[in-house]
C-alpha cells in the first residue's frame, strides 16, 4: 500500500512538473494573443472589484463528458482572472451551444447581456458558419449587428475564431470566415484571440500533437487551459491599454 | 517530343495556365509551407484569375473558328460536349472526396475537435447529399472552380455566337450582367446553405473577357497597352497591392492602411470577383504580355515544356491537382507533416502533373497515328471527335 501511495505521489509529482513545463512551452503563442485595442469597459470593472465575463460560442468553448466542466476554457479563465486579480470577484458565465451559427448565437444576446450585464462578452464563433456554408457576407455583417448589440449593452467585445483542426482541414473552409472576423475585429477596435494561428503554431513546434487520434479528454484538457491563459493575459492587457495604473498580480 | 501544337497557338497561354494549375494545386494543400510561393500571398488575385481568363480565351479561340466555319448548332454541340465531360470530372473528383472523407470520418476521434467532425455529419444522408452534388448546390472545399466551369460553358454558345458578329456589344453585355450582378447581389444557391463560392454571374465577365480578347479584343487594345501611362499604372499598382496584402501577413502594420481605405476596399470578394481583384489580374497581364513577348524564343526552350504540356491538357490536370492536393494532404495528416514531408508531397505532386500530361500526350500521338483499320462496310461509322 505504501508503495502504491509512493508511486502515487511521484506520479502526481511528475505530472505537475510537466503541467508547468506545458503552461511554459503554450506560452510560445504569446504573441500571437497581442493586445492591440484598450478595452475601458474591464478596466473600469476591475476597479470596482467586480469582473463578469459572458462567453458565447459553440462546442468548441466546451469538453464533452464529464471533465469537460471543470476544464473547459470558460471555467478555467475565471480561474486564471482570480489569480490575476485576488481581491476582485471574477465570474465568468458560459453559453456554449453546439451547432449553432453567429446569427443564432446573437438572437440570445441581448436577454444574456441584461440578464448578466458583463463588463465583457468573449465571442467564439465561426466554425458553424464555416461548416453549413452560410454567406460570408451575411456572417459579417452579422459580427457586425452582434457587435452593437453588445457596445449598446456597455460591455467590451473579445472575438475568438476556429479552432486549427488539420484533419479537417481540406473540408471546412475556415478562411472566408476567418478574414470576417479579423475585418471586423480591425474596423471596429475589437481584438481578435486568433485560436486558429495559435493552436496552428503548437501544431508546427510539436507542443500538441492534433494529429492523434484518442478518446481520452487529456490533450483538449490542456488546450483548453492553454487557451485560458492567453485569453486571461490578453484580457489584462487589453485592460491596461486603457488604464495603464492597472496592476495584475500573478 | 514536340508540343502538339499549330504554329500560330499563343505558347504563352499554355504556359501561364500550366502554372496557374501547379500553384492552385500547392495553394489547396492546406498549412503547406510551398504555398507561400504562390501570387494570392502578393497581391489581390491569385491563380483562379488566370485560369477562367486563360479558360475563356481558348474556347473562343476553339468554339469562335467553329461557329464561323461550321455554324451554330455544331459549334454548340461541341461546347456542350466539353461541358459534360467537365461535369463527368467534376463527379469523378466528388467520389474521390468523398472516400477520403468516409475514411477520415471512421478513424478519426479526438473530444477536441467534437466540433469538427460535425462536417461528417452528411455523410448520413447520403440520399440528400448525392443528389445536391449532382445538381452542383454541394460543392465540398475546393471545389468550386469546375462547377463554375460548368456553369460557363453551357451558356457560351449564345455568347461566342454574339462575340463573333458583335464583339463589342458581347462584351458590353458581360459587363452589365457583372454591374447588375454586383448591385443586385445575384448568385445561385448552395446547399446545405449559402451562395456559390465562385459566383458565375460575377466570373462570367473574366470568362467573357478572355474570349472576347481572343477574338480580336486583344489587338484593339494593344496599343493603349502598351502605352507608358498603362504600364506605369499597372505597376503602380501592383505595387500598392502587394503593400497590402503584406499587412495581412503581418497584422501588427495593419495600421498603415488609412482608415478611408481599408473602410472602401474591405471586404475584397473573392465569391463576386471584386473589381480590386480583377483590376489586380489585369495589372498582372498588361505587364506579363508587355515583357514576353509572344515570339520570345524562350518560350520554346525545353525548361518551360513541361508547364506548357499540363495547361495544353487543362482539364485533365486540372483534375489530378485537385485529387493530389487531396491525398498530399491526407498523406501529411497520415504520416508526417513536416516541411520536408510539405516539400516533397508538392514536389511529386507536380513532378506526377507533368509526367501525367506526358501520357496524355502520348495517347493522343498514338490515336492520330493510328493505322487505317481494315474496312468493314457493315459497321456504321461509330465514334466522333473523342
Amino acid at each position: 500500500m505504501r508503495m502504491f501511495f509512493t508511486a502515487l505521489t511521484g506520479l502526481l509529482v511528475c505530472m505537475a512538473s510537466i503541467a508547468n513545463a506545458e503552461d511554459g512551452a503554450c506560452l510560445v503563442a504569446a504573441n500571437l494573443a497581442h493586445a492591440d485595442f484598450a478595452l475601458p469597459r474591464i478596466a473600469a470593472a476591475i476597479q470596482k472589484k467586480q469582473l463578469n465575463v459572458t462567453i458565447i460560442g459553440s462546442a468548441s468553448s466546451t469538453i464533452m463528458g464529464p471533465a469537460g466542466l471543470k476544464s473547459a476554457y470558460p471555467i478555467r479563465l475565471e480561474a486564471a482572472l482570480a489569480r490575476r486579480f485576488p481581491d476582485i470577484a471574477v465570474k465568468v458565465s458560459s453559453h456554449a451551444t453546439p451547432r449553432q451559427t453567429a446569427a443564432e448565437m446573437s438572437h440570445g444576446l441581448e436577454r444574456i447581456l441584461v440578464d448578466e450585464k458583463p463588463a465583457l462578452v468573449i465571442w467564439q464563433t465561426g466554425t458553424v458558419d464555416a461548416m453549413l456554408g452560410i454567406d460570408p457576407e451575411e456572417f459579417r455583417s452579422t459580427l457586425d449587428e452582434g457587435v452593437d448589440i453588445i457596445q449598446k449593452a456597455s460591455a467590451n467585445v473579445i472575438f475568438m475564431n476556429m479552432q486549427y483542426s488539420p484533419r479537417t482541414d481540406t473540408m471546412i473552409a475556415a478562411a472566408p470566415y476567418n478574414d470576417a472576423m479579423r475585418w471586423v475585429a480591425l474596423q471596429r477596435e475589437i481584438p481578435l484571440f486568433d485560436r486558429l494561428s495559435i493552436m496552428r503554431l503548437w501544431n508546427d513546434l510539436g507542443t500538441f500533437d492534433f494529429h492523434s487520434t484518442t478518446k481520452s479528454t487529456d490533450m483538449a484538457e490542456r488546450v483548453h487551459n492553454c487557451i485560458a491563459q492567453l485569453l486571461a493575459d490578453l484580457t489584462v492587457e487589453s485592460a491596461r491599454i486603457a488604464a495603464p495604473e492597472l496592476k495584475d498580480v500573478r | 517530343m514536340p508540343p502538339a501544337v499549330q504554329t500560330e497557338r499563343d505558347l504563352r497561354l499554355d504556359l501561364f495556365r500550366g502554372l496557374a494549375l501547379w500553384l492552385i494545386f500547392l495553394d489547396h494543400i492546406p498549412s503547406n509551407i510551398v504555398s507561400w510561393i504562390t501570387i494570392r500571398n502578393y497581391g489581390f488575385s491569385d491563380a483562379t484569375e488566370i485560369f477562367v481568363f486563360i479558360s475563356g480565351y481558348t474556347a473562343a479561340f476553339v468554339y469562335g473558328r467553329a461557329m464561323r466555319e461550321r455554324g451554330f448548332i455544331v459549334a454548340s454541340a461541341r461546347i456542350l460536349k466539353r461541358a459534360w465531360q467537365v461535369y463527368v470530372a467534376h463527379i469523378f473528383l466528388f467520389v474521390v472526396y468523398m472516400a477520403q472523407i468516409a475514411y477520415v470520418s471512421a478513424r478519426f476521434d479526438n473530444p477536441l475537435f467534437t466540433e469538427e467532425m460535425g462536417i461528417f455529419e452528411f455523410l448520413k444522408q447520403p440520399d440528400v447529399t448525392l443528389l445536391q452534388a449532382l445538381l452542383l448546390k454541394f460543392k465540398p472545399v475546393n471545389m468550386d472552380v469546375l462547377p463554375l466551369y460548368i456553369a460557363l460553358l453551357v451558356v457560351f454558345p449564345p455568347f461566342v455566337w454574339a462575340l463573333v458578329r458583335q464583339p463589342t456589344l458581347a462584351l458590353a453585355g458581360s459587363v452589365l450582367l457583372y454591374a447588375l450582378t454586383q448591385y443586385f447581389d445575384w448568385n445561385l444557391t448552395a446547399y446545405p446553405s449559402g451562395h456559390w463560392a465562385f459566383n458565375p454571374f460575377a466570373w462570367q465577365f473574366l470568362f467573357a473577357f478572355g474570349a472576347w480578347c481572343a477574338l480580336g479584343g486583344a489587338r484593339k487594345i494593344q496599343r493603349a497597352a502598351r502605352s507608358p501611362l498603362v504600364l506605369g499604372l499597372s505597376a503602380a499598382y501592383l505595387l500598392i497591392a502587394f503593400s497590402i496584402v503584406m499587412t495581412w501577413h503581418f497584422p501588427r502594420y495593419a495600421f498603415l492602411v488609412p482608415r478611408w481605405l481599408s473602410d472602401w476596399m474591405y471586404p475584397i470578394d473573392k465569391a463576386n470577383l471584386d473589381i480590386l481583384r480583377f483590376l489586380h489580374f489585369a495589372a498582372l497581364t498588361t505587364l506579363t504580355v508587355h515583357f514576353i513577348p509572344r515570339e520570345a524564343p524562350w518560350l520554346k526552350s525545353s525548361i518551360f515544356f513541361p508547364a506548357i504540356l499540363c495547361g495544353q491538357h487543362s482539364l485533365e490536370i486540372f483534375c489530378l491537382g485537385v485529387f493530389l492536393s487531396f491525398a498530399s494532404h491526407f498523406i501529411m495528416v497520415e504520416v508526417a507533416g513536416g516541411i520536408t514531408m510539405q516539400i516533397v508531397v508538392s514536389a511529386l505532386g507536380i513532378l506526377a502533373m507533368i509526367a501525367t500530361a506526358n501520357l496524355i500526350s502520348w495517347y493522343k500521338y498514338i490515336e492520330r497515328n493510328r493505322p487505317e483499320p481494315p474496312s468493314s462496310p457493315g459497321r456504321p461509322l461509330a465514334g466522333g471527335e473523342a
